[in-house]
């Protein structure tokens, strides 16, 4: 069975198709591309699987199970995780909080136990402490723990929001441009942290990136999105070289 | 020592003051609206608390639970009817609504206790204390006040900062979609918002009828308006703001009761306010947002 499973998905805003009958499955374990030009519907594609747009058509499925109409909470416990174009951390909570916020489904006592300080509101604190102080060593963030997370430097934001996400347990992680505004040097450490996190956490990555240098260093499989429909999709080095594709990001 | 009397009960009277201005600060924080409703809960909290002790003679430590149970569900249940499906509505929609239900609430009163003030019997049955060879008298609700409204303080502020629950809280008040999509039931954290708030509400209202012991269906306005203007004279928004804005307010205002004319002490509080605003818009402890250009 395959990890992901979208069929026909789509979505309309008022009468405009943003998405319209976008199909894709992902095994277990892919690295995958969804590339093409600004306001293609890539980030709506995310925005859809992850609950925070209601599809008017199609739908999809992560590891058999059907998520069309689930909210992003249900979603997120289900197993997908993001991150955003634009860094959304919570910029005022340390970067230690940030990370435990993520683990906030998978830590559990009741706020009666939180108020009364009882002692599995201390085991479970300490757990998460000790569980998110792993995330961070594997992302070098571990001296910046009680920093306050908007205080980063850009690059460890990117760092950081990937890190949260992954403390949700996902069995599918969605990263939105994670490269962007990144120098080539970053571009470089990003791509050895993307390959670094599929083999560590043994992670199936789908990811929307304009930066071509790191689709084709990564990627195996991409598709391109244009104007909301597949335009193509398949090996990267083919696909890049395709005319069309070209086309749609050059203009004639 | 008029004035040290005069500062004790000020900060007393503060403390109500801050644990009102921790509701309307963290239901901001988190729903980003002005709950005007919320002063009215503490007179549903006095009321019930007057039914339990006064008419049906109970112990005054029921009345105490009692109170702080019904108005936590009142609190949760006016969020739930009245304010939850309009979370996506204009501000002042919300805003608006909320008026709505402070009305409600007061003339929910009228009808079934009447307009006439009832004597409230206080709930604090420990004795005063006498310093200095009786030059200064404080009374047991002062003390009780101080105490209880220090803890609590004490125990919202650990709890927000170290707890799941207040973990999440502080995360939907930052970035509601970020926190869902992170696996954060908003709805439920907005409902315990709500509960906190109110249940702190109950208990102000508690020991402000322990301590001013008249009780009408308007008791609740008056203060809830002074919590209000706490919570903006703090930093709307800010936990920590509320508390300093609540016991600073309560001072300014005891003193200028005892120092300069009790009929001007309101007059004299607003007035600060106004001045503050204009020269820190954001309240003493709230954070400048500059527009990154």
């Amino acid at each position: 069975m395959s990890l992901l499973e979208i069929k026909n998905l789509g979505v309309m805003f008022g009468g405009l198709r943003a998405v319209d009958n976008f199909s894709l499955t992902l095994e277990k374990g892919d690295l995958y591309g969804l590339i093409g030009p600004n306001g293609a519907g890539k980030t709506t594609v995310f925005n859809l699987i992850t609950g925070v747009y209601k599809p008017t058509s199609g739908t999809f499925f992560l590891d058999g199970k059907e998520l069309k109409g689930k909210t992003p909470e249900q979603i997120s416990k289900a197993g997908i995780a993001r991150t955003f174009q634009n860094i959304r951390l919570f910029n005022n909570l340390s970067v230690l909080d940030n990370v435990k916020l993520g683990l906030h489904n998978r830590m559990k006592y009741s706020t009666l136990e939180g108020v009364l300080r009882l002692p599995k509101f201390f085991k479970k604190e300490k757990e998460m402490d000790e569980e998110a102080m792993k995330l961070l060593k594997v992302f070098s963030l571990e001296e910046e723990a009680d920093v306050q997370a908007g205080s980063l430097p850009y690059g460890k934001q990117r760092k950081l929001e990937i890190a949260r996400a992954l403390a949700t347990d996902p069995k599918l992680l969605l990263l939105d441009e994670p490269a962007a505004g990144m120098n080539p040097s970053e571009t470089q450490e990003l791509m050895d942290t993307i390959r670094f996190v599929r083999s560590e956490f043994s992670m199936t990555i789908l990811l929307i990136e304009h930066d071509m240098k790191l689709v084709s260093g990564i990627c195996e499989k991409v598709t391109v999105l244009n104007f909301g429909t597949e335009l193509t999709k398949g090996e990267t080095s083919k696909v890049l070289n395709d005319p069309e594709v070209i086309k749609a990001y050059l203009g004639d | 020592m008029n004035f040290l009397s005069f500062l004790i009960s000020g900060v007393s009277l503060g403390g109500i003051y801050a644990l009102i201005a921790l509701g309307y600060t963290m239901v901001y924080g988190i729903a980003k609206m002005l709950n005007f409703a919320h002063g009215d809960v503490i007179m549903i909290g006095g009321y019930m608390a007057y039914t339990l002790c006064s008419t049906m003679g109970m112990n005054p430590m029921i009345g105490v639970i009692g109170s702080v149970a019904v108005c936590t569900l009142l609190g949760v249940t006016i969020e739930r009817f009245a304010y939850k499906p309009l979370r996506t509505a204009a501000p002042l929609a919300v805003l608006i609504t909320a008026i709505g239900v402070s009305y409600l609430l007061q003339n929910l009163a009228l009808l079934i206790f009447g307009s006439a003030a009832k004597s409230f019997t206080s709930v604090v049955s420990i004795k005063g204390i006498s310093l200095f060879d009786g030059e200064l008298v404080v009374s047991g609700e002062t003390l009780v006040t101080i105490v209880v409204s220090v803890v609590i303080m004490i125990a919202l502020t650990l709890f927000v900062n170290k707890t799941k629950p207040g973990r999440a809280m502080r995360a939907v008040s930052e970035d509601k979609g970020a926190a869902q999509l992170m696996g954060v039931n908003v709805n439920a954290t907005i409902a315990l918002t709500f509960a906190i708030g109110s249940a702190l509400a109950a208990v102000a209202g508690l020991l402000l009828c322990s301590s001013y012991p008249s009780l009408s269906p308007y008791t609740g306005a008056m203060p809830g308006i002074k919590a209000f203007t706490a919570a903006v004279f703090g930093g709307i928004g800010s936990i920590p703001g509320a508390m300093i804005g609540g016991i600073l307010l309560g001072i300014i205002e005891n003193l200028s009761k005892g120092y300069i004319s009790t009929e001007l002490s309101d007059a004299i509080v607003f007035s600060i306010l106004i001045i503050i605003l204009l020269v820190k818009p954001t309240g003493i402890l709230g954070k400048k947002i500059s527009e990154k250009v």
